[in-house]
């Protein structure tokens, strides 16, 4: 057994028991933030607080609602919004925060590609980043299916039907997921389960694999500059704090992470109390009816770019295409050929390709929303075909990039 | 020397019971998620064929999903084509379009349109004649046609008669 000594105070009572100075040197006073990074940087954190803040709204929207398909409806849209006194705010809170966290996922994703987060050694950041946007797609589907209206009904219906693979017509598949032959008791219970047991645990897990893949490699900057770590940080230990590239994470960058917060969630409360409405759609406030189709059946806006891409084709190519869109960011660190993690205003051929697959999606985005008619579907078809040529000519625009 | 072999056997001996255990709890979960016996004894449906009016789409139930029941007029029974003819579902003299009302793109209901005799799905455009046969992809087939019995003036949905079986043998409906 190690070597006790009477202790002289709480706290050194409880360092000699759980070592808390030196979790608290690894956790924040001795991890080193690299100072030239700017606000988008503080996404991370903001995706902390918001999934923070959707984890409490789901405890307490939990403890009203029922996971039954004859009271789901009314438990959400009656009892939580109008009986139990401020359920309305859990609602819109959760509601707002599970669209939110798309937005800043999305920014998230694409400040690591313009900076080239992802290469040299970052990988396993990249590659746990998106295992957790899978997750939390995972995650939002389940949950969206709850209130059981009419767009939770359709939705899982359409979804679901994917997965019998389409020329495969594995429709026994499709009925073991569902637990019944259309969604049903069965499915919505075991969607439940998933949306606040499994999924949430799966995302924790990932969360944590996350941050752990940052321990070595350390987070990228601005400039794409190669900081040596522990020179950079003997430096300011030395305290010669003003010619070091790095700072400590707390109690010094964090300030700096917590006014990014701060403004987010301004914004953030904002939208909770006076635009709830975008998040929450107007045909789920119809209770579902397996007889009936909604007019125009599409997602959230944050899937709305890889359902796109599911649309315009045939429906086993537009399975194909739509596997490929769903794959292939996980591979960007292996696509992208060139030596260089600096931001890509310096790549010359890959800046073009950064702007062109973000205008892209936005397209995409738009198209999946409008009905698709006509002009529509040719835009959509012509974006789509965009989409796959993009990630298929990336390899062999960076392969020529010259070192910077 | 001995004893690490005997280690190595214990580990070989766990790993052997553990898989044993892992894969027999995968099949209770699979198993766990498979329908219940309720929602499959739930699973036949029988319609009384004498009651339909002729050239009106009436939508019923079965297994939760909408069936489409379309008696077909003189008019439309005239004008079918052979692969028309083959779909259609004879009980007494009368003939009939009966299908599963989803469509086989990504499952929505179409909706029946009487003027233009054929049914728009306005999930992703596509469309089918009165015979269910598609008209506009991207639906890749026809509307299937749900296991059927002919028991006299009645169908049996759920049940698989010689009809319907001849049907599927010839790969009219999946
Ligand atoms: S579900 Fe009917 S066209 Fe896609």
């Amino acid at each position: 057994m190690a070597h006790f000594t009477k202790a002289t105070s709480v706290k050194d009572w409880l360092n000699q028991r759980l070592a808390i100075e030196k979790v608290e040197k690894v956790m924040a006073s001795e991890y080193w933030i690299p100072k030239n990074i700017n606000f988008l940087w503080a996404m991370g954190m903001v995706l902390a607080i918001t999934f923070a803040l959707l984890l409490v709204s789901g405890i307490f929207l939990l403890m009203y609602y029922q996971p039954d398909v004859k009271d789901a409806f009314y438990s959400v849209n009656y009892t939580i919004m109008r009986d139990v006194d401020f359920g309305w705010l859990w609602r819109h809170v959760h509601g707002v925060a599970a669209s939110v966290v798309f937005l800043i996922i999305y920014i998230h994703m694409f400040t690591g590609i313009y900076y080239g987060s992802y290469k040299k050694g970052r990988e396993m950041i990249w590659v746990s980043g998106m295992l957790l946007f899978v997750t939390f797609s995972a995650e939002a589907f389940s949950g969206y299916m709850l209130p059981w209206g009419q767009m939770s009904y359709w939705a899982g219906m359409v979804i679901t039907n994917i997965f019998s693979l389409g020329g495969l017509h594995l429709d026994g598949l499709v009925e073991w997921i569902r637990g019944d032959y259309v969604p049903a008791q069965a499915f919505l219970t075991r969607f439940f389960m998933l949306h606040v047991l499994l999924l949430p645990l799966a995302i924790m897990g990932l969360i944590g694999l996350h941050f752990a893949a940052l321990r070595i490699p350390h987070v990228n900057n601005q400039d794409g500059e190669e900081i040596d770590f522990d020179v950079e940080a003997k430096k300011y230990l030395a305290g010669d704090k003003a010619s070091s590239k790095v700072i400590r994470f707390a109690n010094d960058f964090m300030s700096k992470d917590l006014m990014v917060v701060g403004f987010f969630l301004i914004f953030f409360f904002y939208l909770v109390f006076f635009q709830y409405g975008f998040a929450l759609d107007p045909v789920n406030f119809d209770p579902a009816d397996g007889l009936k189709t909604p007019a125009h059946i599409y997602p959230e806006w944050y899937f709305l770019w890889s359902y796109e891409i599911l649309r315009p084709f045939s429906v086993n190519i537009g399975l194909i295409a739509f596997g490929f869109a769903q794959v292939i960011f996980v591979l960007l660190p292996w696509l992208d050929r060139s030596p260089n993690a600096v931001p890509a205003s310096r790549r010359g051929a890959f800046s073009i390709w950064f702007w062109l697959l973000l205008i892209d999606m936005i397209v995409l985005t738009a198209m999946g929303k409008l009905p698709p008619e006509g002009m529509f579907s040719t835009i959509g078809l012509v974006a789509a075909v965009a989409f796959i040529l993009l990630w298929v000519a990336l390899p062999f625009i960076t392969m020529n990039e010259k070192k910077v | 020397m001995h004893n690490s072999s005997r280690r190595g056997f214990m580990g070989k001996a766990f790993g052997a019971v553990a898989g044993v255990g892992a894969v027999a709890s995968l099949v209770a979960m699979k198993k766990t998620w498979d329908p219940l016996p309720s929602v499959k004894a739930a699973g036949f449906t029988t319609l009384d064929m004498s009651i339909y009016p002729e050239g009106q789409l009436i939508t019923e139930k079965w297994r939760g999903k909408p069936i489409f029941v379309l008696k077909k007029t003189a008019a439309m029974i005239a004008k079918q084509t052979e692969s028309q003819k083959a779909r259609d579902i004879v009980v007494g003299d009368s003939h009939f379009m009966i299908a599963i009302g989803l469509c086989t793109h990504l499952g929505c209901i179409p909706a029946y349109i009487p003027a233009e005799e054929s049914f728009l799905c306005a999930c992703h455009g596509g469309m089918f004649n009165w015979a269910g046969e598609v008209t506009k992809v991207p639906p890749p087939r026809a509307f299937d046609i749900p296991p059927f019995k002919i028991e006299g003036t009645s169908l049996v949905l759920g049940e698989v008669g010689p009809e319907y079986k001849a049907m599927k043998d010839s790969g009219i409906t999946l």
